[in-house]
């Protein structure tokens, strides 16, 4: 009883080392995920479903993180002046168009993009606005 | 004695009460205005009868370019809504909702959709297919009407008592409600549901069975 009382003692104080060390950029990405989920379900959810599983034919889901990956640079001038012309996401191509969203700001797209970017079964860390203002101005 | 006489007795009424809660017959209400009629019976006599709103006759084109009226949900229960295919708001939550419940009764040909498009400039039939097409309901169960905007925007406050109009202020030009309308074979309303809500519009899926089950009897 001893012994187990001790060891279990011993594998909280490892447990709160570890989970004290995450550092301050895991937070912040914490801080921006939970902000995009707001924003998310704001803006976007209605179209691109909970889950991000887009609907029919009509809009894409953002499942794809290849898509994701490759295309990071151009979110921000999605969400900021919409999109006309066709994509293909996932091998299906979407010919609507998606509304823009002039309104929003730098912070509130960076804090989208972790949101999407880290969700759905995407996992691809932290984006700034900083990135955001600089992926803006080479907005095709 | 008597302490046991009025324990049993609590029981059996207890028991009874509850059987009857589970057999009780289900049945959802009628909504809308309704009239006290008096009506000719076949003998020559009359009697006083409560009369309901129904849907009155329409005729609208559909996705295919087709005319549809009453006729084709004729012994059919169906939903209908008023959407337009570039709302970015309630709409897609709304189908999204409704064809969740088209896939559920997929095989059940008692059961229709009937969309409105209140976008009488832009949503022609030609668009209202594209738009069936790739939500993936393009099977002739879920119907897509287009009409004159009087008679659309008719149909949708007096009868199916949604409230539509065109509003020049909103970002898209429309403003509109989200509510699914349950109509039953005798053409009225049975149930409105907001279609953006996913707590009625699981209560429209329970709903629907006990419609149908009505018909059956």
């Amino acid at each position: 009883m001893r012994k187990f009382l001790i060891g279990s003692l011993f594998l909280l104080v490892i447990a709160t080392i570890i989970y004290s060390c995450q550092d301050a950029g895991k937070i912040k990405q914490d801080v921006y995920y939970v902000n995009g989920r707001d924003l998310y379900i704001k803006h976007c959810q209605n179209c691109h479903g909970a889950n991000g599983e887009g609907l029919g034919k009509l809009t894409p889901p953002l499942t794809d993180t290849i898509f994701l990956k490759k295309n990071k640079q151009q979110i921000a001038c999605f969400i900021k002046n919409g999109i006309k012309s066709p994509i293909i996401v996932n091998g299906q191509m979407y010919e609507g168009s998606m509304p823009d969203f002039p309104t929003l700001a730098n912070i509130d797209m960076a804090q989208l993009v972790v949101y999407i970017s880290n969700s759905f079964g995407n996992k691809q860390g932290m984006y700034t606005q900083e990135e955001i203002a600089r992926d803006l101005k080479n907005c095709r | 004695m008597k302490f046991k006489l009025s324990t049993s007795l609590i029981l059996f009424t207890a028991a009874v009460m509850f059987l009857s809660s589970c057999t009780g017959d289900k049945k959802l209400p009628i909504l809308g205005p309704r009239a006290a009629e008096t009506v000719k019976n076949a003998d020559g006599t009359s009697h006083v009868d409560t009369v309901y709103q129904t849907i009155p006759d329409f005729r609208f084109l559909n996705q295919d370019s087709v005319y549809i009226t009453n006729d084709n949900f004729k012994d059919k229960i169906y939903i209908a809504d008023f959407f337009f295919t570039s709302c970015s708001t309630i709409c897609p939550t709304m189908h999204r909702n409704m064809k969740t419940i088209f896939e559920k009764y997929k095989d059940n040909p008692e059961v229709m959709y009937l969309s409105h498009t209140i976008d009488f400039k832009y949503d022609k039939p030609a668009v209202l297919k594209k738009y069936a097409q790739k939500l993936g309901v393009d099977n002739g169960k879920w119907q897509f009407a287009y009409g004159s905007k009087d008679s659309i925007y008719k149909i949708a406050e007096h009868s199916y008592l949604v409230a539509v109009m065109e509003d020049t202020t909103a970002r898209e030009g429309y403003v509109h409600q989200g509510w699914l309308v349950l109509i039953d074979k005798q053409k009225r309303i049975r149930g409105a549901y907001d279609g953006t809500n996913p707590k009625q519009v699981e209560q429209l899926m329970k709903d629907i069975p006990v419609l149908l089950a009505e018909d059956k009897k």
